[in-house]
């Protein structure tokens, strides 16, 4: 062969594997740096989750001179920040160190291998025993492995504007003992208070997840005896087909956008709902009633963007009732969020350092507040300065003893996903109930295997 | 390019013997050696992601909530066929680039060309100016000025108002026509353009010859203008048509594909399955079959192009 002939081939080789390693090359993980990827909220003025993590950043260099942090934002709604996540997951070359995770989701990545078991790290660390046992559970892998550090729990109930109910002739310390005297009560505003919404349930699929959970399983879990899980059941290890409760819930949205006691439809499915919500319907007093979450004063906290100290004496909370009233009277639900460390971090054991950081006492008690969270270390739930800290604490703490776990199995976001469909074909008026509860029981046979149980 | 291209009379000539003839290998590759770096970019970097994305329709791979994925043959496509949300989205799509692409960009775009052929400088600056504007702007940005055009509080209700009409909310009632319209709006100075170049290439004494055997505005166009611009016709459809299969981001900002689906064309159901159900396989099987939709239409206009005027 000729010199020549040798040539071509090699230029090939050279070429491909210059312009192969010039994209391997890129993020590379220095050993000193660990990254920190988080969900920004989608409001600009919302900066809780900045400031706090500034602070911890300061710390932590601080205390390991040498070491830096670099804080990754993911600026999306819910929904969104699961996908990006999920790629950046997927390759080392764009894993984080350490990333933010919702329990809603964090068994599906487990599953599919995106997370590391940090039970090495765990075991030496004391502070893990401060933890309650719930939430020491909710980031616990289908193989007994502990895959994630949760930083505060939350609950849910309704939300209502005390200045809307005296129009209204309603009481300023409310609390409904069914679905009917919710509806009674949204009537009553609907009818003497014009230009107001009368009562926000999240629905549909734009908001995902938090339709899902501030809605139709807040309801759910209200129907039948008000105890047993409605969703899946534990002993056949199956998914539980749409049923009678599946569609009295089903029927309380109906009746919500069908009466118009909601948001106009297509301000509800508009996936900033939830902005509105707490950065404009409430603090403007147009809003009656919120089925929502325990975490609403983050945004109105002092240097949150848009401050609304007076949300204290402006809104009363109420528990969210049973169906019918039957026991124990009130539901609510808990996710919350817990930082894990991705299989393909590079600095795994200085992301773990970190953890510790964000999770001291005072750390820990400071994000709790500054999030409006529910404390998960015992030591901070006794402390008086936390349970003071905030109005509203004290309501949602005591909410814990009647609350629900999501079944957050890998099939769960598909679930949750046939759920937000029903829901908002029963909010558009497309498909009746029964029709939706139907869709409902095929979606869920083909997001789950086929385990799915009548009952 | 062959390796005897210096040597033109080499090919008509009795091949000489093997050793005579000029050396080929070094030859040929010394010329195509320029070549190699394209090939294989476009290899890497195009087929590469090609090929893996035909592989992954054929798999159940999924964006989480799985340990390993597995082949799983043509199972995503008979899904698919029995999806009713697919169905409704290839509806939907078909709709969207009727409505938009075939009647409101094309048609648009040579009625306004055909305007601005007898009007002033001025006029024609103006009026190609502010169309052209739009087809500058982002789709992100176009998506969202026509979302605020048309909400429920936007500037289209405010005008009903005044006009004492009846408001409407149209990206609720009518989404899909809302979103049709706001690709019009946004493609149609792409034709125009198009169209603009192809009448000026019309010998003005073939016009002027029709005219003066008496045939009125309207002959004229249907039995000049239109069979000469043909050409042009089809490659402004063709490139109008695959555009507008393919557009994600204007429906995604004004409608999101909703309510209820009544604006989810292909590319949205694609997005949503693969993204926000993380089925990657899925998505990816509907990937292909928009590209199938696609290849029909093209295959049409082709045709309109091969025949001689």
């Amino acid at each position: 062969m000729r010199p020549t002939a040798a040539l071509t081939p090699f230029l090939a080789l050279v070429l491909a594997a210059t312009t192969l390693t010039a994209c391997g090359g890129g993020s590379g993980s220095d050993p000193d740096t660990v990254k920190v990827s988080f969900k920004q909220s989608t409001d600009n003025s919302v900066k809780v989750m900045d400031t706090y993590l500034a602070d911890i950043k300061k710390q932590f260099e601080k205390a390991n001179p040498g070491k830096k942090v670099e804080l990754v934002p993911i600026k999306a709604p819910d929904s969104e920040y699961y996908t990006k996540l999920q790629q950046m997951l997927r390759s080392p070359k764009t894993a984080p160190d350490l990333v933010y995770e919702d329990t809603f989701l964090i068994n599906s990545d487990i599953t599919s291998g995106y997370l590391k078991p940090l039970d090495a790290y765990l075991a030496k660390w004391p502070d893990w025993n401060r933890f309650i046992d719930t939430a020491k559970a909710a980031a616990k892998g289908e193989d007994g492995k502990t895959y994630g550090v949760p930083d505060g729990t939350d609950t849910r109930g309704l939300w209502f504007d005390k200045g809307v109910f005296a129009k209204a002739g309603l009481p300023a310390d409310w609390q409904p003992k069914t679905w009917n005297d919710v509806l009674s009560a949204a009537r009553a505003i609907k009818k003497k208070v014009p230009g107001v919404i009368p009562l926000n349930v999240y629905t549909g699929k734009p908001v995902g997840e938090a339709a899902t959970m501030q809605t139709f399983e807040m309801l759910l879990y209200g129907t039948n005896d008000g105890g047993t899980d409605p969703l899946y059941d534990k002993n056949t290890k199956k998914w539980i087909a749409g049923g009678q409760g599946f569609e009295d819930a089903l029927g309380f949205v109906e009746t919500v956008y069908k009466e118009k006691l909601g948001p106009d439809v297509s301000d509800a499915l508009d996936p900033n709902v939830m902005t509105r919500v707490r950065g404009e319907w409430l603090p403007k007093g147009e809003l009656g009633i919120a089925l929502d979450g325990s975490w609403l004063p983050q945004d109105w906290l002092p240097g949150s963007g848009h401050e609304w100290p007076e949300w204290s004496k402006k809104l009363g909370l109420a528990a969210m009732p049973t169906q019918h009233g039957q026991a124990p009277g009130k539901v609510s639900m808990s996710g919350g969020w817990t930082w894990a460390v991705p299989a393909k971090a590079g600095n795994p054991d200085l992301a773990f350092e970190f953890i510790k950081t964000m999770q001291t006492k005072a750390n820990a008690q400071k994000w709790y507040v500054a999030n409006s969270g529910i404390a998960v270390r015992e030591d901070v739930a006794k402390d008086p300065a936390y349970a003071t800290a905030q109005p509203g604490i004290k309501f949602f703490t005591d909410l814990v003893r009647s609350t629900h776990y999501r079944p957050a199995y890998p099939a769960y976001p598909k679930v949750s996903t046939a759920i937000q469909e029903a829901m908002e074909g029963v909010t558009t008026g497309d498909t009746t109930v029964g029709e939706a509860a139907r869709g409902y029981t095929d979606a869920l046979k083909d997001a789950t295997d086929n385990q799915v149980v009548e009952r | 390019m062959t390796a005897t291209a210096p040597h033109p009379e080499i090919g008509k000539a009795p091949r000489p013997p093997a050793s005579l003839r000029p050396r080929r290998g070094p030859g040929v590759l010394i010329r195509t050696l320029p070549l190699v770096p394209s090939v294989v970019l476009l290899l890497l970097f195009l087929a590469g992601p090609i090929v893996y994305c035909v592989w992954i329709a054929f798999t159940d791979l999924q964006l989480t909530g799985q340990a390993q994925e597995s082949f799983v043959g043509f199972d995503n496509f008979t899904r698919a066929f029995g999806d009713e949300a697919f169905l409704n989205a290839v509806w939907l799509t078909l709709v969207f680039t009727v409505v938009s692409s075939l009647i409101g960009q094309n048609t648009l775009g040579l009625a306004l060309a055909a305007l601005m052929q007898r009007a002033s400088k001025p006029v024609r600056t103006l009026t190609g100016g502010i169309v052209v504007t739009a087809w500058v702007l982002p789709e992100v940005v176009a998506g969202f000025l026509l979302y605020a055009f048309f909400r429920r509080e936007g500037t289209l209700n405010a005008i009903l108002d005044w006009l004492h009409l009846p408001s409407q909310n149209w990206l609720f009632t009518l989404p899909i026509l809302a979103v049709s319209f706001a690709n019009v709006w946004r493609g149609t100075a792409f034709s125009m353009l198009v169209y603009s170049a192809a009448l000026n290439e019309i010998p003005k004494e073939i016009t002027e010859a029709a005219e003066v055997d008496g045939a009125g505005g309207r002959r004229r166009m249907w039995h000049i203008t239109l069979p000469m611009i043909r050409r042009s016709i089809g490659t402004n459809l063709m490139l109008n048509t695959l555009q507008t299969l393919s557009v994600f981001g204007l429906i995604w900002v004004m409608t999101r594909g909703g309510p209820g689906g009544r604006s989810q064309t292909l590319p949205l159901f694609m997005y949503e399955q693969a993204f926000q159900n993380s089925l990657i396989g899925y998505g990816t099987a509907v990937a292909l079959l928009l590209l199938l939709v696609g290849s029909l239409f093209s295959l049409v206009y082709l045709r309109l192009l091969r025949t001689e005027v």
